[in-house]
């Protein structure tokens, strides 16, 4: 899908946050020098296409308490990980989930479930529940704690 | 970080959503049974300490011309911190992590075209002389993560 420009002008004056003002989209209305209608279709037109996922609340994991997070990597059938991928995507604490390729030998792993919890004891039950729906057609699975950000932008 | 009530009200009702609409403060308040004013000074609050990364549009970075690809590296604990100082230097890296296993360094390169994100990738298998293993996504089985608070 082609952006149309007056779209990616919304994008950039949107992208660190909503104005905190009563009428936000008419402050962003006119800083673009467009109506407030225009501004309200084109994120709807945005949101429908799939461009923009949602408009709310980013919580900080780690201010709120959820300090950890393991990747959660598991060796699923090809026949069946584009279904299992789209049923553990769906669980509350699975925040991100992807089919990657293989790198055999070392790394036969091709479906990623992140998982957020408040220890790694949370996090192992979790692990459990995603085991307990995918054990049929998984092969191998592991689980990377990541015990120190070393960077991190936007 | 002390959150109240209110806070944790607040919170769990907006991460899914936020209206459309001319006053969309003022919509999501009345649903919170609390003012419009209130709402927007939690909100304001809740920025500045942080308990929110940002309040607003939250974009598919794939749709609007930028690309992710995560990748990862086998480091010698000996260069560990070496290594991390050169991966971080790139301005495509835009997260790195410490994982336990023997890849033991996870970032993502981004970048406007996958050759952008590629380009880092080798300079930094130049300076290292270890190789960047690339999991790019093939698919992605999104919905978005809510926590409860």
């Amino acid at each position: 899908m082609k952006l149309e420009p007056l779209d990616r002008r919304l994008i950039i004056a949107t992208q660190s946050g909503l104005p905190l003002t009563p009428e936000p989209y008419r402050a962003i209305a006119r800083q673009l020098n467009i109506s407030p209608d225009e501004v309200v279709r084109r994120l709807a037109a945005m949101r429908e296409s799939g461009v923009l996922r949602r408009i709310g609340a980013v919580p900080n994991h780690y201010v709120l308490g959820y300090r950890a997070n393991g990747m959660t990597v598991w060796d699923i059938d090809d026949a069946r990980v584009d279904e299992l991928g789209a049923r553990i995507g769906g669980l509350a604490f699975v925040s991100h989930c992807y089919r990657r390729p293989r790198n055999p030998p070392d790394w036969p792993y091709n479906l990623f479930a992140m998982v957020h919890g408040h220890d790694r004891a949370e996090c192992e039950a979790y692990r459990a529940e995603l085991r307990a729906i995918l054990a049929p057609a998984c092969r191998a699975e592991d689980v990377l704690y990541s015990s120190r950000i070393l960077k991190k932008t936007g | 970080m002390m959150l109240d009530e209110t806070d944790r009200r607040i919170l769990n009702a907006l991460q899914s959503g936020f209206p459309l609409c001319e006053r969309p403060y003022l919509a999501a308040a009345d649903a919170l049974n609390m003012s419009e004013r209130k709402l927007i000074s939690r909100l304001r609050r809740m920025l500045k300490d942080r308990v929110l990364t940002r309040f607003g549009p939250l974009y598919n970075a794939d749709r609007i011309g930028g690309i992710n690809v995560l990748a990862a590296m086998a480091v010698p604990e000996a260069d560990y911190e070496n290594v991390a100082f050169i991966v971080n230097a790139q301005p495509e890296i835009a997260h790195n992590y410490r994982r336990e296993h023997r890849l033991n360094m996870w970032f993502v390169g981004a970048g406007e075209t996958p050759e952008r994100a590629e380009a880092a990738f080798r300079r930094i298998e130049d300076a290292t002389s270890l190789p960047v293993c690339r999991f790019p996504k093939e698919r992605e089985y999104f919905v978005e993560l809510r926590l409860t608070v």
